[in-house]
């Protein structure tokens, strides 16, 4: 190819995809993201799409969207605003025009601005550029469907599948931008259309016509140049949140040679995980797709009463469904991983988009002193790890997990490096010993308190177990006085003790601060990038972001009172800012709260503790 | 697993006292699955209880096996879990009309259409018992309680009806007192592969009590109930010469000689048909205008959800490519970064 007109170094870049929810925008996003990973790039990605199956065509409510944030150096989120952004359709361009960063690029499908569409995105005149006042982006103009059009016309495809490749067509395209190779992409669909030889042929085509169009227009378009990133060596692949979960129980359940089962039913954005574990009985899970919640975690109860590794996965109206189930495996003891990815609430609330309201829930929704762990995971591929120490933890310690994601974390992706499972690890099941002669059902090991696990199916070991309180010293029912508030107490210490096993919080960012931003969970890569720039900028902000949320690390208090002003950022209205100020109440919390269904934007962080620096 | 000497019916005695009220059905109902525990030559430790909560779900603190008192209306959810993850276990569920048929029924009616091998006894007091006297969902229409002092103004479930209609392969029913019979029904009920419902007509002697008496009393049972059998002919009645048979579709008691009914003309008992019509109309009969049907109504063969997990996990392990871990994170699309 040609020498191009208009070069634009840059560390690091956002495009976004934005179509029609049937307009093939995620597979789009998806593809351009593996070949920027494949290129050896960090990259970041997030979808957006309508809760919806097939929203209204044409409307802004229908609009399906893919960001992708890609660098030289590490990239912690999906970027807040775009450097370019592809708009197959007027909606796409109303919906995502506020997204652009000042003097980007937008590659608009003008085709597609006719006056019924440009009506339904909610234009009033027949130019969207000058009515959004988009004067000062780069506009691409490019008449999409028609170039494909033009380049199937000898084909003899039918008209629909014509209009299906324009994606391939805005693919290519922006491949020329970014000077990325084709060839993933070009494997990609020889594969996935192996059995229809005219359509690998069509979408290889547009792919390459669409990249040629760059070259046509090079004149007027400024094309990008991003550096490989400078990467930890090893294999890679893109994970999301969800498969990352699941991917971490099925680690765990190898290191600790326990038979793996999922009791879920299915719920938007948690459906991923049982989707992904019912696909590998070839590893011996058990999937139980339950006829409710209430069913996938009780058949979870039961085999982990036996013996398995037993996890329940859901979003919060399902964890409130859960409730008096958790509580049942905490007096029964009963090893179990209750993952929760959150989305907008209340009641059905936003299903598809995120937050981090059920904290509170996690922490004290059930009747009772019912004390769980709860433990959050803070980026895409982190789940792996949380999922992991969450089955650990539940295992060793024999007592509920709850393992907070949520739907940012869910549907993003990011490059994970391949792990050795013998660098992690072990975990120790604590059977009970079938010689022991005092055995009994409770009987519990002094350090943690974990009581041993007898499994049916052992001789001589049979025993009852339930939801009835029971004997300290031999597990029988009892409904005497004291003996519930030892175990009360009991159950309160040995979730406590967990801290002496989870590492202590680390703080990020300058020594010297003097406002330390805390959050915890899905937030971490805007607060971490946030933090970060400032204190590239000469400001001085430090970070503490918490995985380990009940019991809290060890050295929380100690962190938090070296600090004139905390600020606890959330996606709630101050539930973990509630929580650390009910344990440690003479610290102030400064509260930073947003529930838009969205991420906080790096923009708003930053320009919220600059203000702070101003008090 | 029992390969051990056979155990006597006592040694799935456990050391808790039993606490029912002195004159509860349950008592005898523990006392038939015990022995047929023992007549199956069950080892303790294959043996999983499971209940819910309820008078008839403390069942498990009183069996020397493993056992599991869970929570009101999951105990099918929870026995599910541990037979589909442990098969070799034999599953039995313990469960109360109220138990299974109110804040269960989701539960039960799935268990039962996924078809799971368990063993399920619903004790139908015809009452919540342990929350002293409320109206259940078997409770009859117009029954006065605690909570419809002035009758009920709902109609009753009928277990065997709800099972069948959930595709239910095995229902079985029996009374309390009658030990012989239901150590029978039980046997049965183990024998049958895929869930089994035994509905137990329990007495309730604080709160419901006599509530089946007008078909269990022993005056009248003989007439007012009949014992199925299968490849039988349908006789009940004290001098076995009254029967059913189908007049049109409608089922029909006679009296053998009158009329000019023969033996021939009774209908013989197919538990093992796979058509449900007989079926549900032998379950729904009601006295007094027919006998209460006693014995293993319905019993057919089918998939059975456990076994088919199992099968399908080896038949998946033979042909993946994927043995561990490590195979299928380096399965897809990877790529090295040098
Ligand atoms: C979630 C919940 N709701 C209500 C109760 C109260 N409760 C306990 S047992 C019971 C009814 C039991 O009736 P049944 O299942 O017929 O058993 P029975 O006592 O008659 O054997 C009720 C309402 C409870 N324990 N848990
Ligand atoms: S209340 Fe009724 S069902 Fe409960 S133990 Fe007493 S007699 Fe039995
Ligand atoms: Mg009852």
């Amino acid at each position: 190819m040609g020498k191009r007109s208009k070069v634009i170094e840059k560390e690091e870049v956002v495009v976004r995809f934005s179509g029609d929810s049937g307009d093939g925008m995620q597979l789009t996003g998806t593809l351009f993201s593996y070949t920027s990973a494949i290129f050896g790039n960090d990259i970041s990605t997030f979808p957006d799409y309508p809760s919806e199956i097939r929203a209204p065509q044409g409307t802004i409510s229908g609009v399906s969207g893919f960001q992708i944030h890609f660098g030289h150096s590490e990239v912690f989120t999906p970027g807040d605003y775009c450097d370019v952004l592809v708009a197959m359709n007027p909606a796409a361009l109303k919906a995502n025009a506020k997204w652009m960063k000042p003097g980007g690029t937008i590659i608009l499908d003008v085709d597609s601005c006719d006056e019924k569409n440009l009506k339904k995105a909610g234009y009033e005149t027949n130019d969207p550029i000058i009515e959004g006042k988009l004067g000062d982006y780069h506009i691409v103009k490019a008449p999409i469907t028609t170039l494909t059009k033009e380049s199937l016309k000898d084909m003899g495809l039918d008209n629909k599948s014509i209009l299906r490749s324009k994606n391939m067509y805005a693919l290519g395209l922006v491949y020329w931008l970014f000077d990325r190779p084709l060839t993933h992409t070009q494997d990609y669909i020889k594969k996935k259309f192996a059995k229809n030889p005219l359509v690998v042929e069509a979408n290889l085509k547009v792919l390459d016509d669409g990249y040629n169009y760059g070259g046509i227009i090079q004149a007027m378009t400024p094309s990008y140049h991003i550096h490989p990133a400078d990467i930890k060596k090893g294999k890679y692949r893109n994970l999301s949140g969800n498969v990352a979960v699941a991917w971490g129980f099925l680690a765990a359940a190898e290191k600790s040679k326990l038979k793996l089962f999922l009791g879920s039913y299915p719920i938007t954005p948690a459906t991923e995980i049982l989707q992904e574990l019912s696909a590998r009985k070839d590893l011996g899970v058990k999937v139980f797709q339950a006829e409710d919640e209430i069913a996938g975690i009780c058949t979870a109860i039961g085999a982990s009463f036996t013996g398995n590794l037993a996890i329940t996965t859901t979003s919060g109206p399902g964890l409130a469904l859960k409730g008096e189930a958790i509580g049942l495996a905490i007096i029964a003891e009963l090893p179990l991983v209750v993952v929760n990815v959150q989305r907008g609430g209340p009641s059905t609330g936003l299903p598809t988009k995120t937050e981090q309201s059920d904290l509170m829930q996690a922490l004290y929704g059930r009747n009772g002193e019912s004390p769980a762990i709860v433990i959050a995971a803070s980026s895409p591929t982190n789940c792996f790890d949380y999922a992991f120490y969450a089955a650990k933890i539940a295992v060793e310690h024999m007592t509920p997990v709850i393992l907070l994601t949520d739907g940012f974390l869910a549907n993003g992706t990011q490059p994970w490096r391949l792990p050795n499972l013998e660098e992690w690890p072990d975990i120790e099941v604590p059977y009970a010993d079938e010689n022991d002669e005092d055995w009994h059902p409770y009987k519990r090991d002094a350090v943690k308190l974990a009581r041993y696990w007898a499994t049916p199916g052992t001789k001589g070991m049979n025993h009852r177990i339930g939801g009835l309180e029971k004997d300290e010293h031999t597990g029988a029912v009892s409904h005497d006085a004291l003996n519930h508030q030892n175990m009360v107490e009991l159950r309160e210490e040995k979730i406590k003790r967990v801290a002496k096993f989870v590492p202590e919080l680390e703080v990020i960012g300058e020594e010297d601060a003097d406002i330390l931003v805390v959050g915890w969970g899905g937030t971490f890569g805007h607060l971490y990038t946030a933090v970060d720039e400032l204190d590239h900028e000469g400001h001085k902000f430090a970070l503490a972001h918490f995985n380990y949320i009940n019991p809290l690390p060890v050295n929380t208090y100690d962190v938090l009172k070296k600090y004139k002003k905390i600020v606890v950022c959330e996606l709630n209205l101050g539930q973990f800012a509630n929580y650390l100020l009910m344990n440690f109440p003479d610290l102030e919390y400064l509260r930073f709260n947003k529930v838009q269904g969205q991420p906080f934007t790096v923009v708003e962080l930053k320009e919220h503790f600059k203000s702070l620096l101003e008090e | 697993m029992s390969e051990q000497c056979q155990l006597k019916y006592t040694d799935f005695k456990s050391d808790q006292s039993v606490k029912w009220c002195p004159g509860c059905g349950d008592h005898a109902v523990l006392n038939s699955v015990q022995k047929a525990m023992a007549n199956l030559g069950y080892s303790k430790e294959e043996v999983a209880v499971i209940s819910g909560i309820g008078c008839s779900s403390r069942f498990p603190y009183y069996m020397d096996t493993y056992g599991f008192h869970t929570i009101h209306g999951r105990g099918s959810a929870i026995a599910s879990g541990v037979k589909v993850a442990n098969p070799d276990l034999k599953v039995w569920q313990i469960t109360g009309d109220g138990d299974a048929l109110a804040i269960g029924g989701n539960h039960f009616i799935h268990t039962i259409r996924r078809n799971i091998d368990l063993n399920v006894i619903l004790f139908n007091n015809q009452i919540y018992g342990l929350t002293k006297g409320q109206y259940s969902p078997t409770s009859k229409r117009g029954f006065i309680s605690k909570t419809s002092p002035f009758g009920t103004v709902e109609a009753p479930f009928r277990p065997g009806e709800l099972c069948i209609g959930a595709r239910g392969q095995f229902f079985a029913r029996c009374i309390d007192k009658d030990l012989k019979h239901s150590v029978k029904m039980m046997e049965e009920a183990a024998g049958h592969e895929g869930t089994s419902i035994v509905e137990v007509l329990q007495n309730c002697v604080i709160y419901n009590d006599k509530t089946h008496n007008a078909i269990t009393d022993k005056a009248h049972s003989a007439d007012r109930t009949i014992k199925l059998e299968h490849g039988e002919p349908m006789l009940y009645g004290k001098d076995q010469n009254k029967g059913l048979l189908l007049d049109g579709l409608n089922v029909k008691t006679v009296t053998i000689g009158e009329n000019g009914v023969t033996l021939d003309d009774i209908l013989v008992h197919d538990a093992h048909c796979e058509d449900i019509t007989l079926h549900l109309k032998l379950a729904d009969m009601e006295y007094p205008d027919y006998p209460v049907a006693l014995g293993v109504i319905r019993s057919v063969k089918g998939p059975v959800y456990d076994q088919c997990v199992e099968r399908q996990l080896e038949e998946v392990q033979e042909i993946s490519k994927i043995k561990s871990f490590n195979d299928l994170i380096h399965s897809g699309d990877v790529w090295d970064v040098e």
